[in-house]
């Protein structure tokens, strides 16, 4: 059986509390061996789920908190990011990468975690992601 | 002009407004909203403004970044000007190429080159 290591932090709607917790789960990623471009990956995908969650879903609000889980195991590392707002609908989001939509300032965070984990899962609400970078994923592929 | 807290540093160099970042990371949103804010400050009163933004030592940045990256460009066009974007992380970069935003900014190799094309 492989062993796991599991975290769990609970923070305020506060992107310096969100920077700290990238920090630290970039260096148990890396700890844990997983590669330079893995690393990078792992990190832009948890910024980009931190910042959905603190600015979309509780709306900067400081009494409502973002759940964060880790686990790393011998073949993946899964981040779980929960915040406390009413949750969205991450099929509705127009795809940026059409030309009418490049110019827009916005709306790139979901892409960029597809393209960067193995797998992005929403909860049903849609408060809650699960980011899940396995060791031998390639990803991005451009 | 911007304060000693603005994470990043404005300069001329002949013609052209160079900036550069101070810190490695891009992802704060205040921090974005400032670096966003500065430029805009040194562009609004410019006619047909030349500028440069070098990426050298930038390790990560968020979407907000190049959402802010967008609207400098949006605010520098309305000037009848020109953005170069310059040094470029291999990774960083192959986030302009998902997003595609590679297509709408002019990114060089080096500062160097960037100065040279504008026109």
């Amino acid at each position: 059986m492989a062993k796991t290591l599991e975290q769990k932090l609970v923070i305020r709607s506060d992107r310096s509390e969100a920077a700290d917790v990238e920090e630290k789960i970039t260096e148990l990623a890396r700890q844990a061996g997983f590669r330079d471009s893995a690393v990078f990956a792992i990190r832009l995908a948890l910024d980009e789920a931190l910042a959905n969650a603190i600015h979309h879903g509780n709306r900067e609000d400081p009494a409502k908190k973002v759940t964060i889980q880790v686990a790393i195991d011998d073949e993946k590392l899964v981040l779980t990011v929960a915040d406390e707002g009413a949750g969205f609908k991450p099929c509705q989001i127009p795809d940026p990468t059409i030309e009418e939509n490049l110019e827009r300032p916005n709306g790139r965070g979901v892409m960029l975690m597809r393209a960067y984990m193995t797998e992005v899962n929403f909860n049903e609400v849609g408060n809650q992601v699960t980011l899940i970078k396995r060791r031998d994923c390639d990803l991005p592929t451009c | 002009m911007p304060s000693k807290e603005s994470p990043v540093v404005i300069e001329p160099v002949g013609e052209v407004i160079s900036v550069r970042f101070v810190d490695r990371n891009i992802l704060e949103e205040s921090s974005i909203q400032r670096f966003a804010s500065d430029i805009s400050a040194v562009v609004e009163p410019s006619t047909r403004p030349k500028v440069l933004i070098d990426f050298e030592n930038v390790e990560h940045l968020s979407s907000a970044a190049l959402g802010a990256l967008i609207t400098i460009n949006n605010r520098v066009k309305a000037k009848g000007g020109q953005l170069r974007l310059a040094n470029i992380d291999s990774k960083i970069f192959e986030v302009f190429v998902i997003t595609r935003l590679n297509q709408l900014f002019q990114i060089h190799q080096d500062a160097e080159q960037a100065i040279a094309s504008f026109r």
